[in-house]
């Protein structure tokens, strides 16, 4: 009786948990190139979630077809509030950043909270509906296939940062602005970058999770959150880093949830995270 | 000399002018919108003054100043609910166990910086804020409401009017920016601002950084702790999403800084622009439930950080020149 909870609770968790590195992914690329602190990425997730809302509930159109619009969407968002707000605070102390991002998120939520209003949205029907049975341990479909395309968006831009032209250029820019500046790499372009990556994954994560998770303006509190603390563990700026966070964090969730009281798994979550601030600053993975 | 005697006279003069005029306020404003929005002030003017003791004098940002509101509105009301004190008792207790956990609290983040700190805080808060939600004696999710008496002092509740709550708020704000003035005024005052522009070079010096840091916290959360408790008898209903709020926890910084952080009047300036304005379009624009007025407070967020990053910054940099 106890093994096959202790497997499925580890399973759910792991699935969730890919979500959740997939949001950290995006927020510690932020973090960790420019330094700021962007308390509106679980927005930018909400944001992703009512993209594939609606365009199912008008157009009839699926989530994981609408999964790229809402990259595509989010991209510029993030390109926009980059050169609309964050350039222009890049050397301002860090409360005005906190406040820009804050700001930002309100802006956000009541948007959506105006113009969707606060109720709870759900999407009934998907391609992938039906949950596997493997003796006992249930595998629901949409959030395997959720899992798997985050799995696959962190792969990427782990590919990207790491494999790539432009990839060491974003690392350099991470590592030292003016000497990547002095190296003939435009920093500006590469925050633009950052900001519009990082919205787009966080949208792609919010079209994953609207085939399963309530839709509603605050939900990307939750989100956001979980993901400061995936970033964190994982150390600021670290994307492999961040992904392993994300899914111990989504383990812990699970088990605290299912085996201690689901209202108090969140206290697990972040405990952790401050015994890692006490003891590992520098992160699970990070090198000081 | 005999100029800073003259400029003090004057200074004493105007702040004579002031509290006279906020003395006289309620009886010129009788309708309960104006007291209620002047309570308002004077409450968040308070916990902005509070947070500035940490924060703007310290510079130690605390994101988590909502959990000594919380602790302070929930010991107002548990020791009348359960135990049938008078709620001042409960703001004593309140302000005692706010010490505690802020000690607790300070001790092991004090030693993160920046980001770090203010992350921590965050977080606990909203650890504290969970652990109240699921805490079954202290009303769980579902809150609790102070039983309704007859109007006295000693259970500080007045249903047919407004003064005592307006008086007694003026008075904690009052006292919040009495201590905030002792302690610019006092060498321990000297000591944070050292800590805040160079902790290193302070301690080098022979300052304990940890220590005057602790002090910070201490007194910032008592004060934060007595707004809570002033907070609960006012509306007489409490649960932790009203008083464990983060939004709270970042609203008092945003007061203290719009205003000027690190000055003694930055914070009350600050609450002066914000409250009225943010209460004003709740009423005009936000009546309906729609959530408009939050658009407008966000977007004005954003346009300030964005139109005047150094301007609101410049006297927290500064600092201390009240």
């Amino acid at each position: 009786m106890f093994l096959p909870e202790l497997a499925q609770s580890l399973l759910s968790g792991v699935l969730m948990g890919l979500i959740f590195a997939l949001v950290a992914v995006g927020l510690t690329l932020i973090w960790g190139i420019m330094d700021v602190v962007n308390f509106a990425h679980g927005d930018f997730l909400m944001s992703g979630m009512y993209i594939s809302f609606w365009m199912y509930s008008l157009w009839g159109v699926d989530p994981l077809l609408s999964l790229p619009v809402s990259g595509i969407l989010l991209f510029f968002l993030g390109v926009v509030v980059y050169q609309l707000i964050i350039r222009r605070i890049l050397g301002a102390p860090m409360l005005i950043q906190i406040f820009a991002t804050f700001g930002l998120m309100i802006l956000m939520r009541y948007v959506a909270f105006y113009f969707f209003t606060p109720n709870y949205r759900t999407i009934q029907h998907t391609f992938l509906s039906g949950s596997i049975d493997l003796g006992g341990i249930y595998l629901p479909v949409p959030q395997m296939a959720a899992a798997a395309g985050a799995f696959l968006t962190t792969g990427a831009v782990y590919v990207l940062i790491h494999r790539t032209r432009v990839g060491g250029a974003l690392q350099a820019t991470a590592e030292d602005r003016e000497a990547a500046a002095l190296m003939g790499i435009d920093t500006d372009r590469m925050f633009t970058l950052a900001w519009g990556i990082g919205a787009a994954t966080a949208g792609i994560a919010g079209s994953l999770l609207s085939a399963f998770f309530y839709i509603f303006p605050e939900v990307g509190g939750i989100f956001g959150l979980i993901a400061f603390v995936a970033v964190t563990l994982g150390g600021f700026g670290n994307v492999a880093g961040a992904f392993v966070a994300g899914i111990l964090i989504g383990i812990i969730e699970a088990l605290a949830g299912h085996f201690y009281d689901p209202a108090l798994k969140t206290v697990f979550v972040y405990a952790l995270f401050l015994g890692v601030l006490f003891f590992r600053p520098q992160g699970l993975l990070g090198v000081k | 000399m005999k100029a800073a005697v003259r400029d003090n006279s004057g200074r004493y003069a105007l702040y004579a002018a002031m509290l006279a005029a906020a003395v006289a306020y309620p009886f010129i404003f009788r309708k309960p919108f104006p007291q209620d929005l002047a309570i308002k002030v004077f409450l968040f003017g308070g916990l902005a003054s509070a947070w500035n003791v940490l924060g703007g004098f310290t510079g130690q940002v605390s994101l988590g100043n909502a959990i000594f509101f919380g602790v302070g509105a929930y010991a107002t009301a548990v020791v009348q609910i359960h135990w049938g004190w008078t709620p001042w008792a409960g703001m004593v207790l309140g302000m005692g166990t706010a010490c505690g956990i802020a000690l607790v609290i300070g001790y092991p983040c004090f030693r993160l910086k920046g980001h770090y700190f203010a992350m921590a805080t965050l977080a606990i808060g909203e650890v504290i804020s969970t652990l109240f939600m699921n805490w079954q004696w202290a009303g769980g999710a579902v809150g609790m409401y102070i039983p309704i008496r007859d109007d006295t002092w000693k259970y500080f509740q007045f249903g047919t009017t407004k003064f005592p709550y307006y008086y007694v708020t003026l008075a904690f704000l009052v006292l919040s920016l009495l201590v905030s003035e002792g302690i610019l005024r006092s060498r321990m005052g000297y000591y944070f601002r050292a800590i805040r522009e160079d902790q290193d070079a302070a301690r080098s010096l022979g300052v304990s950084a940890r220590g005057y840091k602790l002090s910070a916290i201490g007194i910032s959360s008592m004060l934060t702790s007595l707004g809570g408790g002033l907070y609960a008898q006012y509306v007489l209903f409490i649960d932790p999403p009203s008083v464990f709020p983060m939004m709270l926890s970042i609203q008092v910084v945003l007061l203290a800084v719009l205003g000027g952080g690190g000055t003694l009047w930055g914070p009350v300036l600050g609450t002066v622009i914000l409250i009225p304005l943010s209460e004003f379009t709740r009423i005009y624009i936000g009546g309906t439930g729609t959530g408009l007025d939050l658009i407008a407070y966000g977007f004005l967020i954003v346009l300030v950080s964005v139109v005047q990053p150094r301007g609101i910054l410049g006297f927290f940099r500064k600092g201390g020149s009240a």
